[in-house]
């Protein structure tokens, strides 16, 4: 899939930076990303992928630099000088995010079906039958029997959660979604059935994604292109193929040759 | 033996101006929960001790009271407090919903309607309307002042998923004045359309919480519910086996261990008086 390079990008970094007293988080880190694009961020522990996700997501608040994103009346703002409720109105229907721990993303407490009509809930819909006929639909996109809806995701398995997770973010139609470490935590088969879940979603919906990840097989198989951390600062970027293939950073072409042949 | 003299209906007037003052924001505010330093009060928590307080913030030497306890003016709670306002402030008080000036209720609105001039105390344990899914006090505020209420249709939906209807028959959420979602005490949901546009003052006090909060007279209450699963009043299928009233809130009255059963009012007074009128006439 190629960019539209006439197009205004969707989201721009600028700059960001992020200090924890005297630890780094992340510093002087810019993209842009256009629409439809998926970016993969790898690195190791502590390189400070998570921290610039939620940098970007406006869940902590950068020391330095600007997150810009472009609304979808065309206005491309400035996401520090939104109100709250703005903020919030975005993060939950032009955004998704998806935790690596489901339960952070998930109410487990409710059923299968309010969780993914909640975002629909929270915009006005008050129609019960047409709430339950949008949670049924997405709960059959991601491959959740719609018999299972009304348990409560407690008694999910953890490829369920985060399927299911993965549907709530996307109930609303969202152009842009965050994903950390979307296939964490578990087993190889159900990694490799979510990736082709993740992978159909993303095409079928134009979907625009930044995704953190620390397995290079996730990045290639989901991204276009890559952005290399360590120690808190981009090494390389690129195009997912061109940097996997051909590494230019040593430390990249550890990290290539790190994977285990299959 | 003397007994121990108290300031005017118990608090002292510090206190109760500060009362006072959370209520005028409150009332200012329809729906808001407004913070205010509640007092220990010579009763336990879960007994009242919130709308003891309001009351007796708001009580004056003329004033004529009426505590109800689930409707019923006999009841431990309802008999207690109104001796305490008896001893300390020497009011008089009634049982009559028609006489009173000041009604104190735990979970109920009587069934004779409200006047303008009357005013009616909540007791009220819990509320946080939105705590049932989000536990975090610092979120609910926020959620409030941004009316981020999606949420309580969350609670409402799993109900519909569950029992296939809105299953809540208590606390049923409302929201005031179209903008703040208030929890209306744990009132069976029989009473919740009464609170929109009462003629009378609706105050909530919930003591161990340290929140005050108020419905204004004449100020619309609307209680949640979906397009295709409107809200419902609820009530026994039944007449009073003592009055025989038919549109009145019931109480279940297990008489024996073989399922014997009847049904009563839970308004004692409207009970009372229906019988009265009925022997007269």
């Amino acid at each position: 899939m190629s960019t539209r390079h006439d197009e205004e990008p969707l989201l721009i970094a600028d700059g960001l930076t992020k200090w924890y007293g005297r630890n780094l988080g992340c510093r002087d880190v810019s993209f842009a990303l256009y629409e439809g694009e998926v970016m993969a961020v790898v690195g190791e522990s502590g390189s400070g992928k998570s921290t610039l996700l939620q940098l970007l997501a406006m869940q902590i608040e950068a020391t330095a630099g600007r997150v810009h994103y472009r609304m979808r009346d065309g206005a491309t703002r400035d996401l520090a000088l939104l109100g709250e409720a703005e903020r919030r109105f975005l993060a939950r229907t032009d955004w998704g995010y998806v935790h690596q721990d489901p339960t952070l993303g998930l109410r487990m407490t409710v059923s299968g079906g309010a969780n993914v009509g909640e975002r629909l809930m929270a915009v006005g819909w008050r129609h019960y039958g047409r709430i339950r006929a949008a949670a049924t639909d997405w709960l059959d996109r991601v491959e959740i029997d719609p018999s299972r809806m009304d348990e409560a995701p407690l008694v999910y398995s953890g490829g369920m959660r985060q399927r299911l997770q993965i549907a709530r973010n996307l109930v609303s139609a969202p152009r842009l979604v965050f994903m950390d470490e979307p296939t964490g935590g578990l087993d190889v088969s159900v990694q490799a059935r979510l990736l082709d879940l993740l992978r159909g979603l993303v095409a079928d919906l134009r979907l625009s994604a930044v995704v953190v990840t620390h397995d290079l097989a996730v990045a290639r198989l989901l991204s276009h292109r890559i952005m290399v951390m360590r120690g808190g600062e981009v090494i390389e970027t690129g195009l997912t193929d061109q940097v996997l293939d051909d590494p230019r950073e040593a430390y990249t072409q550890l990290l290539v040759a790190s994977i285990l042949p299959p | 033996m003397s007994a121990p003299i108290y300031n005017f209906a118990y608090l002292d007037e510090q206190t109760k101006r500060m009362i006072r003052r959370a209520i005028l924001k409150a009332v200012a505010i329809p729906g808001y929960q407004v913070p205010f330093a509640s007092r220990e009060m010579p009763m336990p928590y879960g007994w009242g001790t919130g709308g003891v307080q309001v009351t007796a913030a708001i009580l004056g030497p003329d004033d004529v009271l009426k505590v109800i306890d689930q409707g019923a003016d006999d009841t431990t709670n309802a008999v207690s407090i109104r001796k305490f306002f008896v001893k300390t402030a020497g009011v008089r008080t009634t049982t009559r919903t028609r006489d009173a000036t000041v009604i104190q209720t735990r979970h109920r609105i009587p069934e004779t309607a409200l006047a303008a001039h009357q005013i009616i105390v909540f007791q009220v344990p819990i509320p946080e309307p939105l705590r049932f899914l989000e536990p975090r006090d610092t979120e609910t505020r926020r959620m409030h002042a941004l009316a981020d209420y999606g949420i309580m249709h969350v609670k409402l939906y799993e109900d519909i998923a569950r029992h296939g209807h809105i299953a809540t028959s208590y606390a049923y959420p409302v929201k005031v004045d179209g903008r703040y979602v208030m929890d209306p005490s744990p009132t069976p949901k029989f009473d919740n359309p009464k609170m929109s546009d009462c003629p009378a003052l609706q105050l909530f006090g919930a003591g161990r919480e340290k929140r005050i909060y108020a419905i204004p007279p004449w100020t619309r209450v609307v209680s949640l519910d979906f397009e295709d699963h409107p809200f419902e009043r609820y009530r026994f299928d039944a007449t009073c086996a003592l009055c025989g009233a038919t549109d009145s809130f019931l109480d279940e009255v297990v008489t024996d261990d073989r399922g014997g059963r009847m049904f009563v009012c839970s308004d004692t007074d409207y009970c009372e008086r229906r019988r009265a009128d009925g022997e007269a006439a």
